[in-house]
């Protein structure tokens, strides 16, 4: 094992097809943290109910701030909460974070060097609407944004854990959450740390890489491609930044390509990243990108969705498959 | 203690002002001398200082183009030396035009318009939060008003009660492409603030009478202030209510040939013109 593969962390991962579902683990941790951390507040802009946030309000009802439909603001008072010593915690949908509040996230956010967390839920493909919903370019954003951690949480354990560093990460934090019912896939306790890779599965015929729902996706592609002899490598990308650059390069050294999977356009995020991470090492490795195309996805349900853009399980370890040369 | 003479303040602001135009021969002279007067006040009156001379109130330059303005007041106050002024805009100075948040008496990142506004709601429902006891001040101007995201905060200034808010709105007429009246007009902008639930009231941002009475100094009680005609005395604010006050002002205050002949966004003279400005002061 090279240096590189030991800077990933190897937490004890379940079965993806048999991974039980936690419910609200967002509110949960946020609760904890409430308890805690006296300095966190959180900003919320009219979807308390839609981003986990309800029991927070309920239990700290002093440190919950609602804004009404205003993201704009939203951003803008959070800024002001964190200069005035709070650790805010800003929750809307990752569309309106970063597309209608994206200049209000860098500037009242970002500029600075204050602890400020935007927790922006609805990820992706996550969503039965179209365009107005669909964050397929929130990390694409907020990646190039300076200074600023961006975290794509896989599952219940980790979106907890993501949270809990999110609050104490010293810096801007861009943390996309899942809500309501979502799988645990990470057995807890499991401590998370920025910048750190997470190794899911290990094989030696063929790699994949994947960040947050994707990561999920790259799993059941190598559960599948398991059953057809091909043993698949999984590593997982929660933080796109800070990029742990030299996991990635040890991982694609070991084959001679890797096939990135992500909740987000194929531009801007995880496959740009890894792309970044393998160009310049000399490398042979080709990387293969998978994730929504540079178009409007449709609109329908998480699982037609990945069937009509080729996420879906079947298609990824099709994909992968032909990396491998048809083996 | 007496207050300082804050003309006299506002005239030494003014000369700062037009000294570190003079270093590169340009500059947000107009912004800079239409504000010296209200900064005089705000931070040698009206902000309170703690034993360390920090400030416990904040001031919040949302409008980021007139931090020439703010410089040249702390500069007076002495967090800057004006040999360093003297560098505005210069490669490598961090006397910037627009500077970002963390530069020294700049609470926020401001350059980009209609911003500042929300962080100052944020600031005094942190304070109130803290318990503190600080006020929150926040410089708007004009033609920033045109952005929607200043009523957004607003809305919730008065929604959460933000009596520790005051709104200044230096209402200068001006802005990049013209007169704010002929670009997107403004008015009636008393009448807005007030139906978003503020506390509102228009005075001329250069009469250091009706400034003294617009912006009572926390530390004292309003018994202790001066008698006044009773009908220029304000409203008493409510606790409860932010404040807002649409200071009339003139760009290139203090200096008759910018009033008559530059009131303009930006400013680029000639070095004597610099020096011929800077003698009409007086």
């Amino acid at each position: 094992m090279t240096a590189q593969e030991t800077a990933a962390l190897r937490p004890e991962v379940r079965d993806v097809t048999a991974a039980p579902l936690v419910s609200a683990p967002f509110a949960t941790a946020m609760v904890e943290i409430g308890h805690e951390r006296a300095d966190v507040v959180v900003v919320s802009a009219d979807l308390s109910k839609y981003t986990d946030v309800a029991p927070f309000a309920r239990a700290f009802p002093d440190r919950f701030f609602q804004v009404g439909m205003a993201e704009q603001n939203m951003m803008g008072i959070a800024g002001g909460l964190a200069k005035t010593g709070f650790t805010p915690v800003a929750v809307t949908y990752a569309v309106f974070a970063t597309r209608r509040a994206g200049e209000q996230v860098q500037m009242a956010l970002a500029t600075g060097s204050r602890t400020a967390v935007v927790a922006a839920f609805l990820p992706g493909l996550t969503t039965p609407f179209r365009a107005t919903h669909q964050a397929t370019d929130d990390l694409a954003i907020m990646r190039a944004v300076p200074g600023m951690t961006v975290i794509d949480p896989m599952d219940a354990t980790e979106l907890a854990g993501a949270i809990r560093a999110a609050v104490s990460a010293g810096g801007p934090v861009y943390l996309r959450a899942q809500r309501g019912d979502v799988p645990e896939l990470i057995v807890p306790p499991a401590d998370f740390e920025i910048g750190r890779c997470v190794l899911l599965r290990d094989g030696g015929d063929a790699g994949l890489i994947g960040t947050g729902l994707g990561s999920q996706w790259a799993l059941e592609a190598a559960e599948l491609l398991a059953g057809r002899g091909i043993q698949a490598a999984v590593l997982h990308v929660p933080t796109l930044k800070p990029l742990d650059a030299e996991a990635i390069a040890g991982f694609a050294a070991r084959f001679p390509a890797v096939t990135t999977v992500e909740n987000h356009s194929v531009i801007g995020a995880l496959g740009s990243a890894v792309c970044e991470a393998v160009a310049g090492t000399g490398l042979p490795c080709r990387v293969i990108r998978r994730g929504v195309p540079d178009r409007w996805a449709p609109a329908g349900p998480l699982d037609y969705l990945r069937r009509s853009l080729g996420l879906d399980a079947g298609s990824l370890a099709e994909t992968v498959t032909e990396s491998t040369g048809g083996r | 203690m007496a207050d300082p003479d804050l003309a006299e303040v506002a005239t030494r602001i003014r000369r700062r002002v037009l000294d570190m135009c003079a270093g590169r021969g340009q500059g947000y002279a107009g912004q800079g001398l239409a504000l010296a007067d209200v900064l005089a006040h705000l931070y040698f009156r009206v902000m309170r200082r703690r034993p360390d001379g920090s400030y416990l109130d904040r001031f919040v330059l949302s409008t980021g183009h007139s931090a020439i303005g703010l410089f040249a007041t702390l500069g007076e106050a002495g967090l800057y030396q004006q040999e360093e002024l003297h560098t505005y805009g210069q490669a490598g100075s961090r006397i910037e035009e627009s500077p970002l948040e963390g530069t020294p008496g700049f609470e926020i990142t401001a350059g980009s318009l209609g911003q500042g506004l929300s962080q100052a709601v944020g600031m005094a429902l942190g304070e109130r939060l803290r318990g503190s006891g600080a006020r929150v001040y926040c410089l708007l101007s004009d033609g920033e008003l045109q952005e929607g995201q200043v009523w957004e905060a607003a809305m919730s200034a008065s929604h959460h009660r933000l009596g520790n808010l005051t709104a200044l709105i230096d209402n200068n007429n001006m802005q990049a492409d013209g007169v704010t009246a002929e670009i997107m007009s403004v008015e009636p902008v008393v009448e807005r603030f007030t139906a978003f639930g503020f506390e509102t009231q228009r005075i001329d941002g250069h009469d250091h009478d009706a400034l003294r009475r617009a912006l009572p100094s926390a530390a004292l009680p309003s018994a202790a202030l001066p008698p006044e005609p009773a009908q220029d005395r304000p409203p008493e604010p409510a606790q409860d209510r932010p404040r807002a006050i649409v200071l009339q002002t003139v760009p290139g205050r203090g200096v008759p040939e910018f009033e008559r002949h530059h009131k303009v966004h930006y400013l680029r003279l000639e070095q004597s013109a610099w020096a011929e400005a800077i003698a009409a002061l007086g």
